[in-house]
């Protein structure tokens, strides 16, 4: 897994500038790149690592049905949240889960539509990804109601009491905002695969698998005028979501910020949620490319460029990221509103200073290694930061939540909040069921989207 | 080549079409085999300057151009989602308005019952997501799928059509479809095989 290229003199450092590493590499025509991506699934050979992974995962399901079945049993109250800090785990890891999809918006919609031809052997996956962390996303405001039975009651439909949703609360915004995403989110991947459908179908050789994949494609036969429709359609699709991924994080932003709370009420949370969303969900892909790239020998066409452009994008979004930090610290003090300074000052020096600046390590201070070449273009660290920047989004969420509550404007109500053995069994299960689902995933579908693999190599200049 | 038994040379070559129909079977086209979308791309060119209209070419992925030379330049589908986003539009904004100011008006501090810049929202996931169904549901419906079973799946090896191969296939209901002088215009073409498609 770790390799390491060989260090480079300036020479070609500058070759590689103007000839950057291909997307693509190896002797690869349209036969090959079918027979690999479609033979990790029509194949009677599961790898032991897959068995491991999934293993992992599935365990971690249990535990998640094991705390979801209690919560339902005892209610919220096994959990640590408490008045002030009504919100908790519950808020900080669906903020966290659905920030982690924004990556896959990003990379099959945003990259689509300003040409990068690096996005296609990696669209396929970060779009199953979105799709998962945005599962994982729904369970938690929908447990958090204490009365999950009733989560139809956020929804606009006539009842007895002649009630509507209250249409200026950002939290019924978010309702329609994460269901729409979820939604898109599935067609896009969905119209993804439909020609990839069709290889499977033509390519497997038993009659139900056959059958299964034939259902799916939908009689595909991969006509012109089709394909004419089929492009036009994808095209507005990309089109449609990408100010749909920038409207779900401002929208769940507006959670915070449309609210009076100290450290909430900004105008910066927007943006920089957004520009969060996005790191976040780089640092996932990577943390799972990496291993899968490994385990299923994708080098070829998960290459070091595309390690390299995501890793790039990470330190990117991260800058945007410090300067949104930079900002809030900035107009806290600017502002001299005396409860915005003091929930600055209280972060940073109070009861849960510790988690701030591991915050600050892990989002700020580490991606700065980015920078330079040789960490970019060495696989291992590049896990490893990967996995920090994502422990350190998940600490951002928890500043963000529980520093602001746990502290607002009357000292008579402050308190403490702590997670409890509960709300980590959750949120681990949670991962578990994220695994599971990705895991599966790749075990019967094709992970990559062949068809634009094929595209990728037809436009692909004769290197003989 | 190989596949020039499909075409049945021991009938004579009928004297007129009424005659040809009765001798000959209904058949739904010819179908041809290319190795590259070069090759495809200007045999569709060549068909459609041959006067050839009713016409289709299939491919393992999208080839900038094809539909062009096989007849097809226009899909009413962006209008489609147009329409669908702007019906998404007002019936976000609408159906908003109608609970909050119609339905149950309801004085939340003072706050005017039709607070438009709070429904600003909902209004716009709600065109996405019309759009978005408009998109996919159009280019489906469009696209005449699902449809479980089409003739130009039992020709041969076109299974190879979603990996590695490229056909083109004139349709019989063409006015200029001949069975042989078709075949003849499609071995010229240089394909790696000609062969007809049952209905």
């Amino acid at each position: 897994m770790a390799t390491v290229d060989p260090p480079k003199t300036n020479a070609t450092q500058k070759k590689e500038y103007e000839h950057p590493a291909p997307v693509l590499e190896g002797a690869h025509d349209y036969t090959t790149v079918t027979d690999k991506i479609s033979g990790i699934v029509l194949t009677r050979h599961t790898p032991r690592s897959w068995f491991l992974a999934f293993g992992v995962g599935f365990l971690l399901l249990m535990v998640f049905f094991g705390a979801v079945t209690y919560l339902l049993f005892a209610g919220t109250g096994i959990w640590g949240i408490n008045i002030p800090v009504a919100w908790g785990f519950a808020i900080i890891n669906f903020v966290w889960w659905i920030g982690i999809g924004h990556a896959g918006t990003l990379i099959s919609a945003i990259l689509l539509l300003m040409r990068q031809q690096w996005r296609t052997s990696i669209n396929r996956f970060a779009e199953a990804m979105t799709l998962f962390a945005v599962a994982c996303a729904g369970m938690f405001p929908i447990l958090h109601m204490g009365r999950p039975w009733l989560a139809y009651w956020l929804l606009p439909y006539p009842n007895v009491m002649g009630l509507w949703p209250q249409f200026r609360s950002p939290l019924v915004w978010d309702v329609f905002a994460v269901s729409t995403y979820g939604t898109v989110s599935f067609l896009f991947w969905f119209v993804g695969l439909i020609p990839d459908f069709a290889t499977m179908r033509d390519r497997a050789e038993n009659s139900t698998l056959r059958t299964f994949y034939g259902l799916l494609a939908m009689g595909w036969r991969g006509s012109a005028v089709h394909w004419h429709r089929y492009e036009t359609a994808y095209l507005l699709l990309a089109g449609l979501a990408t100010p749909l991924v920038v409207s779900v994080h401002t929208v769940v932003s507006f959670d915070f910020a449309v609210s009076v709370v100290p450290g909430w009420h900004t105008t910066v949370f927007p943006p920089y949620f957004v520009a969060g969303a996005i790191y976040s969900g780089f640092a996932m892909v990577l943390t799972l490319v990496i291993p899968i790239r490994a385990i299923y020998r994708l080098e070829d066409m998960i290459t070091i460029r595309h390690l390299r452009n995501m890793a790039k994008v990470m330190l990117a979004t991260g800058l945007i990221v410090g300067y949104g930090y930079l900002m809030e610290f900035f107009m806290s003090w600017y502002g001299a509103n005396s409860y915005e300074q003091y929930v600055t000052s209280n972060r940073m020096f109070g009861p849960y200073a510790p988690i701030f600046w591991s915050l600050i390590l892990c989002n700020i201070l580490t991606p700065q290694l980015l920078w330079f070449r040789r960490i970019r273009d060495n696989v291992a660290v590049l896990f490893v930061i990967a996995v920090v920047i994502n422990i350190g989004m998940w600490l951002e969420r928890y500043v963000i939540v529980v520093t602001s509550l746990h502290r607002d404007y009357l000292p008579s109500s402050w308190g403490m909040y702590g997670g409890t053995i509960w709300d980590y069994a959750t949120f681990a299960g949670t991962i578990g069921l994220f695994l599971s689902l990705l895991y599966l995933f790749i075990r019967v579908l094709p992970m990559i989207s062949i068809f634009e693999v094929r595209h990728l190599i037809s436009t692909r200049p004769k290197a003989e | 080549m190989e596949d020039q038994r499909h075409l049945d040379t021991t009938i004579a070559a009928p004297e007129s079409s009424r005659e040809r129909e009765r001798l000959e079977p209904e058949v739904y086209g010819l179908i041809a085999e290319f190795a590259t979308p070069g090759q495809l791309l200007q045999a569709a060119r060549r068909a459609r300057e041959a006067g050839y209209r009713r016409m289709d070419a299939y491919s393992p992925f999208p080839i900038e151009g094809l539909s062009e030379e096989v007849g097809f330049h226009h899909t009413g589908l962006p209008a489609i989602v147009l329409i669908a986003g702007i019906v998404g539009a007002l019936s976000g904004f609408g159906m908003q308005y109608w609970m909050s100011k119609i339905d149950y008006p309801l004085n939340v501090g003072g706050r005017p019952l039709n607070s438009w810049p709070s429904f600003i929202p909902v209004t716009f996931e709600l065109t996405i997501l019309f759009a978005a169904l408009a998109a996919v549901i159009g280019m489906l419906a469009l696209n005449g799928l699902p449809m479980p079973y089409h003739p130009v799946f039992g020709a041969p090896r076109f299974a190879r059509a979603s990996t590695d191969r490229f056909f083109l296939a004139i349709e019989a209901t063409d006015t200029k479809f001949d069975r042989k002088e078709t075949w003849a215009f499609l071995e010229s073409l240089q394909p790696l095989t000609v062969s007809e498609v049952e209905p």
